[in-house]
């Protein structure tokens, strides 16, 4: 071994924002090489991936669209991931959140109210607490894994959808395809950029924004759960509540992706359908760390995400290449921000120095 | 002339940000029992795992009857002859003893001839174990015969033996003893780390004193006094804990009555109806051999285990058994645990934040919302009023010593006025300043009319500062003593689980 | 319902329960050591396609286990050096191995959607096979079959009677105790992520070349889960993950025979049902605290560091 690890005296507060700094360009490096050998000019791959999608106005509100969820998702993940509560269940969270909010629209099937849209976003919110409430419910009372329950739950979410879409929510003159109809305008978020599609729930995710970020700052209820997921035993001794912390954890969460469904079926959408999102329950867990459970962290790690989503679709089109191709980057995103992660910790040092 | 069993020549091993041994220098003569000496951190632990091939040292020589060594794993320390006995036991719970021993032998063992071979030489040294029983339900005082037995197996010449006294009751010190000094006798060396001055002075025949990583001293400990030997380790006068009389007038504040616990661990201890009566400003002490309840009776009563009935614990009158930590704290009880970092203090956080642990309804905060500024305020005035030493209120806590975590720990419930306060191992693992810095503020709190419950592992200790002592064992408290009139032999009896014929008890002090 | 039937359905669901065997099996292995390797979805579809791809182009179905195999054990080894060398949070890793192993698979099996294989075909046993209804039940079946109940006994071998197995489990006990007594602990662990890796890849491989010999994206399904949920149900005995593989293996064959029944209920609840019933198990299990704190290697999970303890 060339190198070894020695743990720094105290963690360098400057690798904390430089190692994800450092994994994005390890993920461009090892993109750069995968171009390559897949016999494409890296060059070229670079600007179909990162600048084609985003020059101009359009493909911005396209980056905003898909940027707008994620960061949204992962500012309700960071609130439990803080604590440790593994909620990896967004996705289905995601998915009964639109279902409720659907259920809404359809209900109101072209009705005019102005209160068709805040009642969607009041059921979207409350169908992903519920969804999220069966893992907090279980953990609390059965101490049963959290991660796997969450997780069951988005195959359990997408069944139901797939039977409402085929079933008794299908479009009558949808030609049979698994879809609802089409949503009636006050069923619609309204548009927010001429020329884009960038809808109104942009200013939902912005608001969690700020609300998280006081909360993270200032409460004192953020603090017990953070003490929660740093040391729980510090957290027993402290009398801090427990079944609480897993509880907002895994609600806000729940409440968050609930949300986001219902801004996909009343934003781009527009109607339920299958598939629902392109993993963004999944893609959001990713986004949350890369943010560093922190809003602005977060904020910025949803446009690079948003980025690769929008860079893969680019990609099938300018250079034949399978859209799967983002999620590879994706997963790679993590995997190196997990492995530079070590150097706040400890710090790299030549073996044949430290022999001296 | 024999050459010496193991010789250290300049060894020296540094860290990141610390020196732990700096040109140490050793020897240690065949049948020889050498004590260690040194406070914690002087670097004893460091120096002994590089002889035991767990740490490699950067510089310096080892030699091993007068061949210089390379000592590069355990697995080859153990061929050369030497064994360890490890302060925090190198056991597996939920293996069996022939298992954990088999671990530690190199050769594939056949299991049934090792179960026997355990139960003779543990016969022939008067250290019976049952070879088939599962590590977990084996008491402290036998898994160290594990460990013990585990090394005599292989025959070792030199027998590293690290604080082994610190988890036994003074007569199975002196079995222990007993066994070392067969040992001796039949040529093999002991080196013996300990911090107590009284047990080296009896069994050793030399002793090498280590400070911030250097040799300090060297002695012959049947010579020298306690006293001269703790100067040498600590390198000053040490002062002598202050005594203000008992008072045995004040007020009930703390009451335990009846209080029965299953142990919700499995392999914990369950309690058996204990009575307990704290009074203001006096110090009552809880001794025992760890793992005989004194965890399961600390959760109790701080609340991080409530109990479903709330008659068992009574602060100031008031039915608290239901309560958790948080709503006992607002009745006035404070609690510093043993464990410093990951139960009274976060780790990973700030001294400022860590203020916030137990104090953020003291002002810290304003419906809901954290004060930062007061919460920094509490911090530094903190640190100053105890001496902790650190970078600032927003050094981490686990970036400070032991000792100095301890002060803030310490320090943080204080400021934050108990009537009640339970502290547990006050001073293991602080340096000896430290250690009487926190006694002396203990004894001190007396006179603010505080009632105090000290459970330690460390006799010396209750003794130097308790006014009452009882004994916990198998999850049953014995009643109180008087401390003046209590001596070392009968506290040793009573945490062995054997009965006084003639109860020591203070008929003022019934319950 | 008549006798053909029944044996139809235990057929089935010994075949069904396959793949979960050699899956949970290998992240007990992993488990008992003290990791937590949450990436056994990821680590079996990469299995799956990376199996198919190399059967497809070579001809060679045993050619694809093999590649599954490997392609699991690369997998891991991504994990065990992410996890071990570099000691990041094993949840953390663990989630984005899957991730990252569901995105791969997808790239990687795009040209591989439609292309049909033949499949690993049962074991005609001489004499034994055309056994009635004995010959069906216990002697028709391919070779994973065979080895995945080959698997358990060697591997109850070696956790509970050999030195390996000793040491193993001495290092998900305690890795400080381990590491005081000269065992490496790291090495030991990665070669039981390693295993892992290659158990959850033939796994994955046992869908896609025997169980139904195609590839689909998002094959697995989340077997990779109720493999990571049986290991727990099992409370890390091999014996119950090999009762719990084909109660699951059951429950996957019901829904399709509770339709032939004609009993009207809509295909997707019967889908559910093998998601629900983990839950279930789940709760059921983790109920009691007590069983858990006693079963589970007492380091699952935590980093190890040498210099730090």
């Amino acid at each position: 071994m060339l190198f070894k690890l020695q743990p720094r005296p105290q963690p360098s507060q400057r690798m904390v924002w430089l190692s994800p700094l450092l994994a994005i360009a390890l993920m461009l490096l090892v993109g750069m090489v995968i171009f390559t050998l897949l016999g494409q000019s890296p060059l070229k791959a670079f600007h179909a991936f990162f600048i084609e999608p985003i020059n101009d106005m359009y493909g911005l509100g396209e980056l905003l669209i898909k940027a707008s969820p994620l960061a949204l998702i992962a500012l309700g993940l960071s609130v439990g991931f803080r604590a440790n509560v593994w909620n990896i269940g967004a996705e289905g969270q995601l998915t009964i959140g639109a279902i409720a909010a659907g259920g809404v629209a359809l209900w109101f099937y072209e009705s005019e109210s102005i209160w068709v849209l805040p009642l969607m976003l009041m059921a979207g919110a409350l169908g992903g607490m519920l969804w999220a409430a069966i893992p907090a419910l279980l953990r609390t009372r059965f101490h049963t894994s959290e991660i796997l329950v969450s997780l069951m739950l988005v195959y359990v979410a997408q069944l139901l959808l797939s039977w409402l879409v085929h079933g008794p929510w299908r479009d009558p003159d949808g030609f049979g395809f698994p879809q609802s109809r089409q949503f009636t305008e006050s069923a619609l978020l309204p548009v927010m950029l001429e020329g884009t599609r960038t809808h109104a729930g942009i200013w939902l995710t912005l608001i969690a924004l700020v609300m998280v970020f006081v909360f993270m700052r200032w409460s004192v209820v953020a603090f017990q759960m953070r003490v929660a997921g740093l040391a729980p035993r510090a957290a027993d001794y402290a009398g801090f509540n427990a079944k609480r912390t897993i509880w907002i954890g895994l609600l806000t969460g729940g409440a968050a992706a609930g949300i986001a469904g219902m801004n996909e079926i009343a934003g781009p959408i527009g109607q339920l359908s299958m598939p629902l999102s392109p993993g963004y329950g999944f893609a959001a867990i990713i986004v949350a760390f890369v943010g560093r459970l922190h809003p602005i962290g977060i904020l910025l790690a949803s446009l690079l995400m948003a980025l690769l989503y929008l860079g893969g679709e680019s990609a099938q089109m300018q250079l034949a290449l399978p859209a799967a191709v983002s999620g590879v980057f994706q997963g790679l995103l993590l995997f190196f921000l997990l492995a530079t992660d070590v150097l706040i910790h400890f710090r790299l040092t030549p073996t044949w120095r430290s022999k001296a | 002339m024999t050459a010496p069993r193991l010789e250290l020549r300049g060894i020296s091993k540094y860290y990141p940000s610390v020196i732990a041994n700096e040109a140490i220098n050793l020897t240690v003569m065949p049948g020889e029992i050498h004590a260690l000496l040194g406070e914690n951190g002087a670097g004893k632990s460091t120096l002994m795992k590089a002889v035991y091939g767990v740490v490699k040292p950067d510089k310096g020589e080892i030699l091993w009857n007068g061949e210089p060594v390379n000592i590069h794993s355990p697995a080859q320390a153990r061929k050369l002859g030497i064994g360890m006995v490890f302060q925090h036991f190198s056991l597996f719970d939920t293996l069996s003893v022939t298992q954990n021993i088999a671990l530690a032998m190199d050769a594939k063992q056949n299991m049934k001839a090792l179960a026997q071979q355990i139960e003779e030489v543990s016969e022939s040294y008067g250290l019976p174990l049952n070879p088939h029983r599962l590590v977990h339900d084996l008491s402290v005082g036998e898994r160290q015969r594990v460990e013990i037995v585990r090394c005599l197996l292989q025959n070792p010449q030199l027998l590293i033996m690290d604080e082994p006294t610190s988890v036994l009751t003074p007569q199975a010190v002196r079995k222990l003893f007993e066994t070392l000094r067969r040992l001796s006798d039949e040529g093999c060396s002991i080196l013996y780390i300990s911090h107590k001055l009284e047990e080296i002075r009896e069994l050793c025949h030399k002793a090498t004193v280590l400070r911030m990583g250097r040799v300090s001293g060297e002695a012959d400990p049947r010579r020298e006094t306690a006293k001269s030997l703790a100067e040498m380790m600590v390198g000053r006068e040490l002062p002598v804990c202050e005594h203000a009389p008992a008072r045995t007038d004040g007020a009930e504040r703390l009451v335990v009555k009846q209080l029965s616990r299953v142990s919700e661990d499995p392999f914990g201890t369950d309690l058996h109806d204990i009575n307990l009566s704290l009074r203001a400003g006096e110090i009552f002490g809880i001794a025992g051999v760890s793992g005989n309840g004194q965890q399961e009776l600390l959760y109790a009563l701080s609340g991080e285990k409530p109990s479903p009935h709330a008659n068992d614990i009574l602060i100031k009158g008031q039915s608290v058994g239901r309560l958790n930590p948080a709503q006992r704290r607002k009745l006035g009880l404070r609690f510093v645990p043993e464990e410093r970092l990951g139960r009274g203090a976060v780790p990973a956080m700030s001294l400022a934040y860590n203020a916030l642990l137990t104090g953020h309804e003291d002002g810290m905060s304003n419906t809901g919302f954290i004060s930062h500024k007061r919460m920094r305020d509490f911090s530094r005035h903190c640190i100053e009023r105890f001496s902790v030493k650190c970078s600032g209120d927003h050094a981490e806590a686990k970036s400070l010593s032991g000792g100095n975590v301890q002060k803030y720990i310490v320090g943080r419930e204080l400021l934050l006025k108990p009537d009640v306060l339970i502290i547990a191992q006050p001073t293991w693992g602080v340096d000896v300043g430290a250690a009487s810095f926190i006694r002396q503020t203990l004894v001190n709190l007396r006179k603010d009319h505080v009632a105090i419950l000290v459970v330690s592992e460390e006799l010396d200790e209750l003794f130097e500062i308790c006014d009452r002592i009882a004994v916990i064992h198998h999850g049953k408290l014995s009643p109180p003593m008087n401390a003046r009139s209590t001596t070392l032999e009968d506290i040793g009896i009573l945490m062995g689980g054997g009965s006084l014929v003639e109860q020591t008890e203070d008929t003022d002090h019934a319950i | 319902m008549n006798a053909d039937t029944v044996i139809l359905i235990l057929v089935a669901t010994i075949t069904a329960g396959v793949p979960l065997i050699f899956a949970a099996l290998g992240e007990l292995v992993v488990e008992k050591s003290g990791v937590l390797n949450l990436g056994v979805e990821g680590m079996m579809i990469v299995g799956a396609i990376s199996g198919f791809m190399v059967a497809a182009e070579s001809g060679q179905l045993w050619l694809g286990v093999l590649a599954g195999a490997g392609a699991g054990m690369l997998m891991a080894l991504i994990f065990a050096f992410i996890t071990l060398t570099l000691m990041a949070n094993q949840v953390a890793t663990g989630l984005a191995l899957t991730i990252f192993g569901i995105g791969l698979s997808a790239y990687m099996g795009q040209a591989y959607s439609s292309v049909a294989l033949e499949g690993i075909k049962s074991l005609h046993i001489p004499l034994l096979s055309d056994l009635p209804v004995l010959g069906q039940l216990l002697f028709s079946y391919d070779p994973l079959v065979y080895l995945a109940l080959l698997l358990f006994p060697l591997l109850v071998w070696f956790l509970y009677h050999s030195r390996g197995g000793l040491v193993l489990r001495a290092i998900g006990e305690s890795p400080t105790s381990a590491h005081a007594l000269g065992y490496s602990v790291i090495r030991i662990r990665y070669q039981a992520v390693l295993f892992g890796g290659a158990m959850a890849g033939i796994g994955g491989a046992y869908l896609s070349l025997a169980y139904t010999p195609l590839w689909a994206e998002g094959m697995t399904a989340g077997r990779g889960w109720i493999a990571l949920a049986l290991v727990v149900f099992a409370t890390w005995r091999p014996g119950r993950v090999l009762l719990g593989a084909f109660l699951f293996g059951g429950v996957t064959i019901a829904q399709f025979h509770v339709q032939g029944l004609g009993v009207d209920i809509p295909s997707q609840f019967l889908s559910m049902l093998p998601y629900l019933a983990t839950i279930a198990v789940l709760v059921l299990i983790s109920r009691n605290a007590k069983t858990i704190r006693l079963n589970a290697p007492a380091s699952l999970g935590q980093a190890f560091h040498r210099e730090v303890h």
